[in-house]
């Protein structure tokens, strides 16, 4: 019963921590571009600004929720819910600290891999219910992209999970306690942050919203409160970039002198911040290019990757 | 090697961008700070008086003519009884076709119109944008404080003849002319 209402608890905590966190990062994220781009960004409402999402959330809710005619209404409708929800499963594995995690599932990584992939499917299936040609595009771009990143996304992962010798994100934490996995796993590190960027849709790679070509890619028919969906799962997806990249690679919740919570989320917020830093300075890529260096350099690297971080796990006698 | 610049052209990217944090932002928060505006700055028309306190505008509509827009529109009259000068009975700016280009000032050749720095004259009608005489006069001589068009010019008005102006000689008696 206990075990139930402290599970409870936490799910409660996650849930309301992580869209309290992502409604705080559309400021966040506007105010440091500002910085970046020498200007102020949004400070008008309250200190400094931080109540910005309010006054935009206040904004959206009233604003028109249209479909459109042509649409596949069941679909349309359903489609920015998938996101958010998938979004906000992929947290129940995520370890806080230890014993903070809603389901600390035996196949942890596998969950995430797998709901990651399901997102994908709102920016698909939300293309072709909008019956828009820029939306299709754009969820056509989805699809294709979704193929090239995906694969070496899971490959570049599986190079912690051999470390560990578990696909159990606590198990992989504690077997960071001395040496951080970005150290051994380095190329591991790079290939899951390029492929977290795609899969969260962020700039240098987020062809199939690409404004420039586009107008808005896959949510051009959405407006009020169902494109708000779209919005606040991109920073979801955001935060569990960075968690699971802190999780993966920069060892959890283990650091020096600081509480063990406290380290995560200080860890997760560089993270999100070099997320944001790389929108302000990279310019999107050019479909093809990322395509090919996908399949060309990014699948290779990860196989390479994968292939020596098992000779040398094997060499040294199984899995630490 | 290609790689390796690359790489090292996208971390340097990262870096210059991440600098910036520490720069002071460019803007000018607009209600809160004001710009500077430089004294010549061409904003809002203003008609000027000469330093005796009488209109400028002699009405002569070459403010109106040199208008590249076609925003101003007088009415000239004259009133004998006080003096023999013309002035402008109406005058009327639609500031919400104006481009403020400064051409009626140049055009003037009393003074009488002048551009202020003044950009502050949003509306939420339109109609209030057409300003009348009496929301274009001011009581000052604006940039040329001591310039008084009658005064210098060798017209005859009421209460001064010709060659009274200053810098004025009286003007030549051709009948007394000699060799």
């Amino acid at each position: 019963m206990s075990d139930l209402v402290k599970s409870g608890a936490i799910t409660l905590v996650m849930l309301g921590g992580v869209l309290t966190l992502s409604a705080l990062l559309i400021w966040a994220e506007r105010r440091l571009l500002g910085i970046w781009q020498e200007r102020f960004g949004p400070n008008r409402v309250g200190p400094g600004g931080i109540l910005q999402p309010l006054a935009d959330m206040v904004k959206i809710f009233t604003k028109e929720d249209w479909i459109p005619p042509f649409a596949d209404k069941a679909v349309f409708v359903l489609t920015p819910a998938i996101v958010v929800i998938t979004a906000l499963m992929s947290f129940a594995v995520v370890p806080l600290a230890p014993g903070f995690v809603v389901a600390d599932l035996d196949i942890g990584i596998l969950f995430f891999l797998g709901m990651s992939s399901l997102a994908a499917y709102s920016v698909i299936v939300g293309g072709w219910a909008s019956n828009n040609k820029f939306a299709f595009l754009g969820g056509l771009r989805a699809t294709a992209q979704l193929l090239s990143y995906e694969l070496f996304m899971g490959l570049s992962v599986m190079g912690s999970v051999l470390l560990a010798g578990s696909f159990k994100l606590t198990d992989i934490v504690e077997a960071q306690r001395d040496l951080w996995f970005v150290v051994p796993q380095f190329l591991g590190f790079v290939g899951f942050l390029i492929a977290g960027l795609a899969e969260a849709h962020r700039t240098p790679f987020d062809l199939p919203e690409a404004e420039t070509e586009l107008v808005a890619g896959y949510h051009t028919e959405y407006s009020g409160m169902k494109f708000g969906m779209f919005f606040v799962g991109e920073y979801v997806s955001v935060i569990l970039l960075s968690a699971m990249i802190v999780v993966l690679f920069f060892g959890g919740w283990h650091g020096p002198l600081l509480p063990p919570p406290l380290w995560f989320l200080l860890k997760t917020g560089f993270f999100i911040m070099l997320v944001f830093l790389i929108r302000a300075t990279l310019p999107r890529l050019r479909f093809d290019q990322f395509l090919s260096f996908g399949w060309k350099v990014g699948m290779p690297l990860a196989l390479i990757n994968l292939l020596v971080t098992g000779g040398v796990v094997l060499w040294k006698g199984g899995p630490s | 090697m290609t790689v390796l610049r690359s790489i090292r052209d996208l971390l340097l990217g990262l870096w210059v961008v991440f600098r910036r944090t520490f720069r002071k932002p460019v803007t000018v928060q607009y209600p809160d700070e004001r710009p500077y505006l430089p004294p010549r700055w061409r904003g809002r028309i203003v008609l000027t008086r000469d330093p005796d306190g009488a209109e400028r505008c002699v009405a002569c509509y070459l403010c109106a003519v040199a208008c590249p827009v076609d925003c101003i529109a007088l009415q000239a009259t004259e009133d004998p009884a006080s003096s023999d000068r013309r002035y402008p009975e109406w005058f009327r700016i639609n500031f919400s076709r104006c481009i403020y280009c400064g051409y009626c000032e140049e055009a003037c050749p009393t003074y009488a119109i002048q551009l202020v720095p003044d950009f502050e004259q949003s509306d939420y009608a339109r109609r209030n944008l057409v300003y009348e005489k009496e929301d274009l006069l001011i009581s000052g001589t604006g940039k040329y404080p001591d310039y008084n068009f009658y005064r210098v010019a060798g017209v005859k008005i009421g209460g001064k003849d010709k060659g009274e102006a200053e810098n004025e000689l009286p003007p030549v008696d051709v009948r007394t002319l000699m060799p």
